[in-house]
């Protein structure tokens, strides 16, 4: 049999759609994990970027740090986890918390860096301004501030979700679970179907998130900087800006 | 909890493993670098295929590193260096073309034109004019490519025992549940990118004597990573 049609077999077996390994099981798996992660890492990430891009102060240590988790590699901080989580909880601890608090790390800086650098660079004017309106503090951050920067705050999160749902297929070579456990099982069976089954799942899945939130960062420009903010946002819009 | 005296006796294999991590990341840097940068001024001569390039490269970049590994192993085989090579030179092309073409844009149109008065042939201004003005981006981006590869060549050890650079001794703590040899394999892992990082910066400024080091380069880093 071709690999081709291998993969078709595989993808096409009604044994493979169903029960505990199955895939709309393990996609499930992989989204939900995915979610929690991305959820979590912007409620750390979101509110510390914002306050720093508001104030400007404390910019270069949460940068830095940010950088520092980036320089990280995926697997390296997954193994150094997991006999901490494993030691606390025999089932979890194995297969959810290590790739997860790898997920959360890794979607931090992205969020971080975009939601600093996207605050602080609005227009100090426009904030001299809202202020002279008479706006208090968080009026200016939540109706003058996010507003404009909300393109690259957007930008951000997809950053953070698209490494996030990369990492979950990751955790697979550690016991975790999700799309990656067809590629390790297919691997080590020798399995040609499931290895092609498997990458064809995490390659719909990865570019699926990157289109959704492409799609979600389109919508979100604010409607009165639509037309002129389009080419300033497309500029921005890669993840981390040249102060990163 | 650190075995200590373990650490100590498998000393030559970190020494080993860390050749090896280094050259396995050397080569997918380096081929990668040369597919680029020819890709980079073809997108330069000819704008229209940029944005197909770019595109290619993107997706490639968004599908995991496991996945990409996974599914060469049937083409190219489960312990060939093949294997491993081919998706770390593919996820360093969108770092080099962007930087690359980056680069080159940097290049202001009044020293273009300079150049050409100045009878400059279209090779010559590249080599001589536009090439050097493109230093720090295209060496930042270099940085980002190799620190980025560092981490990937952890992945290939699912290929087998003989690959994997420091990134065996992930999979063999795994195997065997022994968090000493975690240390082993991690924290040389770590060291290794931030060391590999400052030596790429003092290379920049070797290169680029004309650019203060309070300034620092422009890093238009990319939107996603595959972990």
């Amino acid at each position: 049999m071709s690999l081709v049609e291998q993969t078709v077999t595989w993808l096409t077996d009604p044994a493979n759609w169903q029960g505990a390994a199955g895939i709309p099981t393990r996609i499930g798996e992989h989204v939900v994990l995915a979610a929690i992660a991305l959820a979590l890492a912007v409620a750390v990430a979101l509110p510390i970027g914002l306050l720093v891009g508001h104030t400007r102060r404390g910019a270069a240590l949460a940068v830095n740090l940010a950088n520092l988790g980036r320089a990280l590699p995926t697997l390296a901080l997954i193994t150094i986890v997991l006999p901490v989580t494993a030691a606390f909880d025999k089932e979890l601890g194995f297969k959810v918390y290590p790739t997860m608090i790898a997920m959360i790390v890794l979607g931090i800086p992205p969020i971080l860096v975009n939601a600093y650098v996207g605050i602080a660079g609005v227009d100090p004017e426009l904030v001299e301004s809202a202020r002279g309106m008479g706006l208090r503090e968080a009026q200016v951050l939540g109706r003058v501030e996010v507003p404009i920067a909300l393109p690259v705050l957007a930008g951000g999160i997809r950053s953070a979700a698209s490494q996030i749902v990369a990492t979950t297929t990751l955790g697979a070579i550690f016991g975790g679970v999700g799309l990656g456990r067809y590629l390790v099982e297919g691997l080590a069976q020798n399995d040609n179907g499931k290895i092609f089954g498997g990458v064809v799942l995490v390659a719909a899945l990865c570019l699926a998130t990157e289109g959704l939130f492409a799609l979600i960062q389109a919508r979100l420009v604010s409607p009165g900087l639509a037309a002129p903010a389009r080419g300033w946002a497309n500029r921005t819009q890669p993840g981390r800006p040249a102060s990163a | 909890m650190i075995d200590w005296a373990w650490i100590g006796d498998h000393l030559d294999e970190l020494a080993f493993r860390t050749i090896q991590h280094l050259y396995l990341a050397a080569i997918a840097v380096g081929v990668g670098f040369a597919i680029s940068f020819g890709l980079a001024i073809w997108s330069i001569r000819r704008r229209a295929v940029y944005p197909p390039l770019a595109a290619i490269a993107g997706v490639l970049y968004t599908i995991p590193s496991l996945a990409l590994f996974a599914a060469l192993v049937p083409v190219t085989g489960l312990r060939s260096i093949l294997t491993a090579e081919v998706p770390l030179v593919a996820y360093t092309i969108l770092i080099f073309l962007r930087n690359i073409v980056a680069g080159f844009d940097s290049v202001p149109t009044d020293v273009l034109e300079a150049a050409d008065g100045m009878g400059y042939t279209r090779g010559r201004r590249l080599w001589r004019v536009e090439l050097p003005l493109a230093i720090p981006l295209v060496v930042a981006g270099i940085r980002l490519a190799t620190v980025s590869t560092i981490g990937l060549v952890t992945v290939t050890g699912i290929l087998g025992d003989g690959l994997g650079g420091l990134g065996f001794f992930l999979f063999e703590a795994y195997r065997h549940s022994f968090p000493t040899e975690t240390l082993l394999g991690a924290i040389p892992l770590m060291i290794l990118a931030v060391v590999v990082d400052v030596v790429l910066v003092r290379i920049q400024r070797r290169l680029t004597p004309w650019i203060q080091p309070t300034q620092p380069a422009d890093d238009p880093e990319i939107a996603t990573a595959a972990g």
